[in-house]
């Protein structure tokens, strides 16, 4: 993993953030709620919600290496192994009285006054909060969304907007207060800040040679997912973006003798994160860019037209989105970053962020000529991977690359 | 000029001895075991003697297989993915697809006309579809893995096994067992499984080329898998030792390295112990 002088600030950042949402929840100073990565996140923030990301919270778990410990707790409880491992990750450790929360001194994971869901992603985020629901008996509400969109249409929009408006009263009663237009103007208007500056962070990456690649990425995303709405996440990314680019200007790269550079779609394999990053450098492999870092991107946003926006933001999603329109988004990204290959992660208990599985990579290498490359894995649940497999994979498939370019002896050996 | 290549696999370490026409001098086949570094030793040191040279007289020696790193004494080392597509392309002139077939995996390696690798694919992290499940089904049937084609040999009656899964298929096996059927059946529907299996792991187009060790010694997996394939399967010469063959081609060749060299390397587990255990 590259070292940045950043990685204190976002620290710092990140501390702040969990150590207020877990006083707000154990010391009742604000109402707390739960929202999906993608859900509604700017309109709980206007509402003075202190707003818990819990799929953030199982990612930590997966980094941590312990979600296996708390998985077997949920399947026990009739949440199978085959669904998401971090819903899985989550519940177990809620049922063995353990997070990751401990260690910024709190008792656990924050108690929610409400859960925000939206199926944009999966169905699995509102069974996860479901459980709590019934558990903590608070109220559970969401957006139902259309997925396997070819183009955002209005009507889709609309519809979402209705929704999105819909859960307006809800989530007043919970807050005890009135939405205030003016701060869901400057929530929205945070929000896309945070994406301007979190896309200008990744598009650095462009460069030869990348200053961040995408294990890095997923480790500065941070604020960009706890924070989406907060003043907070700005400031964090102004300093990362100034960095990034010194850092480019300088031809500082985060993979040393950077001598190929993939795209990775799908999850981090969060519990290997570090010995992947390891892996690619060995082999001078940059994974410049990613599906996964790039859907905290969110250009729609508009703080003049804040709900509308929003609809259109959750709608342009890319797990929303159809076969063709990920395809062409993927091509387009390929050519930014000047990848030359596609690494695809097969993420076994997440199918919606698994796009292996109607036949895209092949689809994808044959349209485009650059070579694909499958991972089977999981997001959290190591039993799913193998390492040697892994770097029997990888490597091979560097080789690959390799061996087609014409002085692939000089620039490989 | 000799050179030799080394195939540290998870069940057999295998060694070849080429000269610089690449036409084999020697092999040999070890038991992997525990100690990875001790088989290549002797899995090298027996290729040498069957070709009756020694170390000093090898130009280099490459290695490759899922233990290619802890070959000590290799200058170079390339993945079992390269050097089984390297050294069926040797014999099969490309557009082909290499099927390999091991103990504990199997990979499906897809090569151009220039012999260039266009993808692969592997197994997932599973028995099914590697020498394990037949392992399991010879356990199951009570005879040693040795005999299990020749047990098959004898079948009259097509059964299929539906599951893919070892453990699934040994109990589905002893269903049948009560049910009456025939031992020798049950042995080739373990074999027709396999190929099912191997079959659905990616499009097999071009010529078909099958290795490895599971190809070696199960003569039966080659005619049914032409058969689901309508269409010939090659067996190129030495189809166990393929790999390691492929590696003293790539030594013979230069291959490029693309990584660090073998000691160099952590297991990406040990990079990444378990926190809090």
């Amino acid at each position: 993993m590259t070292t940045f002088g950043s990685t204190a600030a976002l620290r710092a950042t990140m501390d702040a953030y969990f150590r207020d949402v877990g006083a707000a929840a154990e010391q009742h100073l604000a109402p707390v709620a739960w929202c999906t990565s993608v859900g509604p996140a700017e309109l709980l923030r206007a509402l003075g919600f202190r707003v818990f990301f819990p799929e953030n919270h199982a990612a930590m778990m997966g980094a941590a290496r312990t979600a296996n410990r708390y998985m077997p707790l949920a399947h026990a409880h009739g949440y199978s192994q085959e669904i998401c491992s971090y819903l899985t990750s989550d519940i177990g450790a809620y049922l063995a009285g353990e997070s990751p929360m401990q260690a910024y001194g709190l008792s656990g994971t924050p108690r929610a006054d409400v859960l925000v869901f939206n199926t944009n992603q999966c169905r699995d985020v509102r069974d996860w909060f479901e459980w709590y629901g019934r558990r903590w008996n608070v109220p559970v509400v969401g957006m139902r969304s259309p997925r396997a969109i070819e183009t955002v249409r209005d009507d889709d929009v609309d519809a979402i907007a209705r929704q999105i408006e819909a859960l307006v009263p809800a989530l007043e009663a919970v807050a005890g207060t009135r939405l205030d237009a003016g701060r869901l103007e400057h929530a929205v208007r945070a929000s896309r800040e945070c994406s301007d500056l979190w896309e200008a962070c990744l598009r650095t990456a462009a460069r030869r040679p990348a200053p961040l690649n995408f294990f890095d990425a997923t480790i500065h995303m941070g604020p960009a997912v706890v924070l989406r709405g907060a003043d907070e996440a700005v400031t964090y990314y102004r300093t990362l973006l100034a960095e990034l680019e010194g850092r480019a200007a300088a031809r500082s790269a985060a993979v040393e003798g950077e001598a190929f550079r993939l795209y990775w779609d799908g999850m981090p394999i969060w519990g290997r994160l570090r010995a992947l990053s390891s892996l690619f450098a060995e082999f001078r492999t940059a994974v410049v860019a990613s599906t996964y870092c790039n859907s905290w991107i969110f250009s729609a946003l508009d703080p003049a037209d804040p709900v509308r926006s929003m609809a259109r933001s959750s709608l342009e999603l890319f797990i929303v989105r159809s076969e063709e329109a990920k395809e062409d988004y993927i091509a387009r990204m390929l050519d930014l970053y000047h990848a030359d290959g596609i690494v695809f992660h097969d993420c076994r208990t997440c199918p919606n962020n698994t796009n292996t599985r109607y036949g895209m990579p092949r689809r994808l290498g044959e349209r485009l000529g650059i070579p694909t490359l499958v991972l089977d894995g999981d997001v959290n649940d190591l039993r799913c991977v193998s390492d040697e497999q892994m770097r029997t994979n990888v490597e091979g498939f560097i080789e690959q690359i390799a061996d087609a370019r014409p002085a692939a002896g000089s620039a490989a050996s | 000029m000799i050179y030799a290549g080394v195939d540290s696999g998870s069940w057999n370490t295998k060694a070849v001895v080429i000269d610089g026409g690449a036409r084999v001098r020697g092999t040999c086949v070890v038991r992997s075991g525990a100690d990875l570094a001790g088989a290549a030793e002797r899995a090298y040191d027996g290729a040498l003697g069957a070709a009756g040279l020694g170390r000093g007289e090898v130009t280099a020696v490459w290695a490759t297989g899922f233990g290619r790193q802890s070959v000590a004494f290799a200058d170079g080392s390339r993945t079992e993915l390269d050097c089984h597509g390297r050294g069926a392309a040797h014999y099969v002139p490309g557009p082909l697809t290499v099927v390999d077939i091991g103990g504990q995996d199997a990979k499906v390696i897809r090569i151009d006309a220039a012999g260039q690798r266009l993808s692969h694919r592997m197994n997932r992290k599973c028995a099914a579809g590697t020498g394990s499940f037949l392992d399991e089904i010879a356990l199951r049937l009570g005879v040693p893995i040795e005999g299990l084609g020749a047990l098959a040999s004898g079948s009259a009656e097509p059964l299929e096994l539906s599951s893919f899964c070892t453990v699934f298929a040994g109990t589905e096996l002893l269903t049948l067992i009560r049910g009456g059927k025939r031992p020798s059946d049950l042995a080739m529907a373990a074999y027709r499984s396999l190929v099912k299996r191997i079959v659905a792991m990616d499009v097999l187009d071009g010529r078909v080329v099958a290795t490895g060790g599971v190809i070696a010694h199960h003569p039966a997996m080659v005619a049914l898998l032409g058969a689901e394939l309508r269409g010939e399967i090659i067996v190129p010469p030495h189809p166990q030792e393929m790999g390691a063959f492929g590696a003293a081609l790539a030594a013979r060749d230069g291959a490029a390295a693309v990584g660090p060299s073998a000691g160099e390397r952590a297991p990406l587990a040990a990079v990444e112990a378990p926190r809090h255990a």
